[in-house]
C-alpha cells in the first residue's frame, strides 16, 4: 500500500514537473536568446542552447531606440486610469444596484448584462469614429476610452454589496447618515477585497490589449508595450535576439509584480472570472 | 397619512440616489456600447465612406458579398477549427491538473504560480517567443527534436500550432477556476468511491465531473466565446501576407482588423462582426440547450 502510494506521488510530481517545464521553458528560451549575439541565435552546427557569453547589446539597442521609458509610462496612465474608472463609477453603480431598490434599476441592468455578453469588437468601429471625430487620436484618453466605465465591474461589485449584511444600513440611519453616507462611509470600505480584485482584472486585462492601442494610437509617442512589440515585429524580422530582448522588457514588470502579488492576482483574477 | 408620505419620500430619495449613482455607468454603457451596438449593425446595411460622410444605403449587398466572398467563409472554418482545438483541449488538461493539485501535496503553490504565469503576460510578447520557437530552421523546437516542420508556415498545420498557444496560455487559468471548484467537492464522496472499489479514472468521471459540471460548463462557454474571436496570437505570429498558410489560419477577427482598419471598408467590417456574434450567439444558445443534459445544479 505505501509503496503504491509512492509510485503514485512519483508519477503525479513527475507530470506536473512536466507540465511547469511546458509553461517555463519559452519564457527561459526568450532570456537565453535575449543574451546572444544575432549570429549565435541562428547557428545551426552546433545549435547553441546556451549563450557563451551573456551580452546586453539587444536590450541597449532596444531600449534606446524604442524608447521603452516613454512605453512603460503610456501604459502605466492607461492601467491608472482605467482602474480608477473602473473603481469609481462601478462602486457606484454596484452599491446602488445591490442595496437599493428604485424604478428602473432591472431596466438599467439589462444594460450592463447586454454589454457583457456582446463581444467586444461590435463596438470597436463606432468608438474609433467617435475618437476620430473628436480628433483625439494618439492621446491617453484614447487608450482609455473603451474603459470608461466597466459593465463587468458594476456586476462584481453588485455581488459584493448584495453579500453585506442588511443591518448596516439601518445602524447608519439611527445615526442619522444619508444614503450617500451610508454607501461611502459604512458600506464601501468593506468592499476592499472585491475592489483589489477588480484592480488586478482591469489592470491585466489593459496591459494585454492589443487591437484597440494598434487602432487609436499610431504615433510613435503614443504606443504601449503591446503595440510597440506588434510594431516591432515588422521592424526586426530576423533579428531575434532583439525581438526576445524586447518582449522580456515588455513582460518583467508584470512578471515581477505578478511574484510579489500571486494570492491578489490568481484570487483577483480567478474570482473575477468565476462570478462572471 | 404621515407614515404614508414618509415612506414616499424615502422612496423618492432612494430613486434619486440610485439614478444619480448609476448615471456615469449607464450613460457610459450607453455611448460606449448601446450606441456602437446600433451603429454597427447599421453601418452593415450600408456602404461607408471615410468617417461615414456619404454613407449610402445598400441593404444586404454587404451580406450577399460576405458570404461568396471565399476569404471570409475559410476564415469561419479557420476560427471553428481553432475553437473545437483549443478549447477541448485548454479544458480537459486543466481539469485534470486541478484534479491532481486538489490535495496535500509538496509545492502545490509553486505549481500553481508556474501554470499560472502566461495569463500575466501580454499576447504579444507569448506570440514573439512562439514564433521564435516555431521557426523551421532555427526555432528550439525543430532543433530540440530533430524535426523539420513547418509549424506557422504550412497551411495544413499553422492553425492548429496557433491552437497550441492558445491552450498552453489558457490552462493555468482553467485550472485555477476548476480548483476552486473542487474545494466544494466533499472528501468523503471519494472516500465512499474509494471503499467501493471505484478506480481514479470512474472517480473522476462519476464524481468531479458531474459534481463541478457548472463551473465546467461557465468555463466551456466562456472559453468558447474567447476563442472565436481569436485575433492576437494570429496578428504576432504569421507573417502577413507573405506567409502560404495565412489563408488557411485567418480568423474572423482578424479579417474584420483587415477590412476595417487596413482596408478602411467599415461597412463590410461592420458585417463580418455581426456575423461574428450570429455565431457566437448561435453556438452559446446551443450550449444553454445542451447543458440541460449534462450540468447538476444543486
Amino acid at each position: 500500500m505505501r509503496k503504491r502510494s509512492l509510485i503514485h506521488s512519483l508519477l503525479l510530481h513527475a507530470i506536473l514537473i512536466g507540465v511547469s517545464l511546458t509553461m517555463l521553458i519559452p519564457f527561459v528560451w526568450m532570456v537565453l536568446t535575449s543574451f546572444k549575439t544575432p549570429g549565435q541565435a541562428i547557428q545551426l552546427d552546433p545549435y547553441v542552447f546556451f549563450p557563451t557569453q551573456f551580452q546586453f547589446n539587444s536590450f541597449i539597442r532596444v531600449f534606446t531606440t524604442n524608447n521603452f521609458l516613454n512605453l512603460y509610462k503610456n501604459t502605466l496612465l492607461l492601467i491608472f486610469f482605467r482602474i480608477l474608472c473602473a473603481v469609481v463609477t462601478a462602486s457606484m453603480a454596484g452599491f446602488a444596484f445591490g442595496r437599493l431598490k428604485f424604478k428602473g434599476s432591472e431596466l438599467a441592468f439589462s444594460l450592463v448584462l447586454v454589454q457583457m455578453m456582446i463581444p467586444s469588437q461590435i463596438f470597436i468601429i463606432p468608438q474609433y469614429q467617435m475618437i476620430s471625430k473628436l480628433g483625439m487620436t494618439n492621446t491617453t484618453f484614447a487608450l482609455v476610452f473603451p474603459g470608461l466605465v466597466s459593465a463587468f465591474g458594476t456586476f462584481l461589485m453588485r455581488q459584493a454589496y448584495k453579500i453585506l449584511p442588511k443591518d448596516l444600513e439601518d445602524a447608519a440611519k439611527i445615526d442619522g447618515l444619508n444614503i450617500g453616507k451610508t454607501f461611502l462611509y459604512v458600506l464601501a470600505p468593506l468592499t476592499k477585497s472585491s475592489l483589489v480584485a477588480l484592480s488586478v482584472f482591469t489592470a491585466v486585462f489593459a496591459y494585454k490589449e492589443l487591437m484597440w492601442p494598434m487602432i487609436v494610437n499610431t504615433s510613435k509617442d503614443s504606443l504601449v508595450l503591446a503595440s510597440a512589440l506588434a510594431k516591432m515585429k515588422g521592424q526586426y524580422v530576423a533579428n531575434y535576439p532583439e525581438l526576445m530582448a524586447a518582449s522580456l522588457i515588455a513582460c518583467v514588470p508584470m512578471i515581477l509584480l505578478y511574484f510579489i502579488f500571486q494570492k491578489q492576482f490568481i484570487e483577483g483574477i480567478a474570482t473575477s472570472g468565476g462570478k462572471l | 397619512m404621515k407614515k404614508r408620505s414618509l415612506r414616499s419620500a424615502t422612496a423618492t430619495q432612494t430613486f434619486l440616489w440610485g439614478w444619480a449613482l448609476i448615471l456615469p455607468t449607464i450613460v457610459g454603457l450607453t455611448v460606449l456600447n448601446i450606441i456602437p451596438l446600433i451603429t454597427t449593425i447599421s453601418q452593415s446595411f450600408h456602404k461607408t465612406g471615410d468617417f461615414g460622410r456619404g454613407n449610402i444605403f445598400i441593404g444586404l449587398k454587404n451580406y450577399q458579398k460576405l458570404f461568396s466572398d471565399q476569404a471570409v467563409l475559410q476564415s469561419i472554418i479557420n476560427t471553428l477549427k481553432y475553437t473545437i482545438v483549443q478549447v477541448p483541449f485548454s479544458v480537459f488538461i486543466a481539469l485534470v491538473l486541478a484534479v491532481m493539485l486538489n490535495r496535500e501535496i509538496k509545492g502545490r503553490g509553486a505549481y500553481r504560480t508556474i501554470f499560472f504565469l502566461p495569463m500575466v503576460v501580454a499576447p504579444a510578447a507569448i506570440a514573439m517567443v512562439w514564433r521564435w520557437l516555431y521557426n523551421t530552421e532555427f526555432g528550439l523546437i525543430n532543433n530540440l527534436f530533430n524535426l523539420k516542420i513547418s509549424w506557422i508556415s504550412d497551411p495544413a498545420i499553422a492553425v492548429y500550432s496557433i491552437a497550441i498557444i492558445g491552450i498552453w496560455s489558457d490552462i493555468g487559468y482553467n485550472m485555477i477556476l476548476f480548483l476552486a471548484g473542487l474545494q466544494e467537492v466533499p472528501r468523503d464522496y471519494y472516500e465512499a468511491a474509494d471503499l467501493d472499489g471505484a478506480s481514479i479514472f470512474q472517480s473522476f468521471r462519476h464524481i468531479t465531473v458531474p459534481m463541478i459540471s457548472p463551473i465546467l460548463f461557465f468555463v466551456i462557454v466562456t472559453r468558447m466565446i474567447a476563442a472565436m474571436q481569436v485575433f492576437d496570437t494570429i496578428f504576432m505570429v504569421m507573417e502577413q501576407r507573405s506567409n502560404p498558410a495565412m489563408y488557411k489560419t485567418q480568423s474572423l477577427v482578424y479579417l474584420f482588423y483587415q477590412s476595417s482598419f487596413v482596408e478602411r471598408d467599415f461597412g463590410y467590417g461592420s458585417t463580418i462582426v455581426v456575423v461574428l456574434l450570429v455565431l457566437i450567439m448561435a453556438i452559446t444558445a446551443i450550449q444553454i440547450i445542451a447543458q440541460k443534459k449534462w450540468v447538476h445544479y444543486n
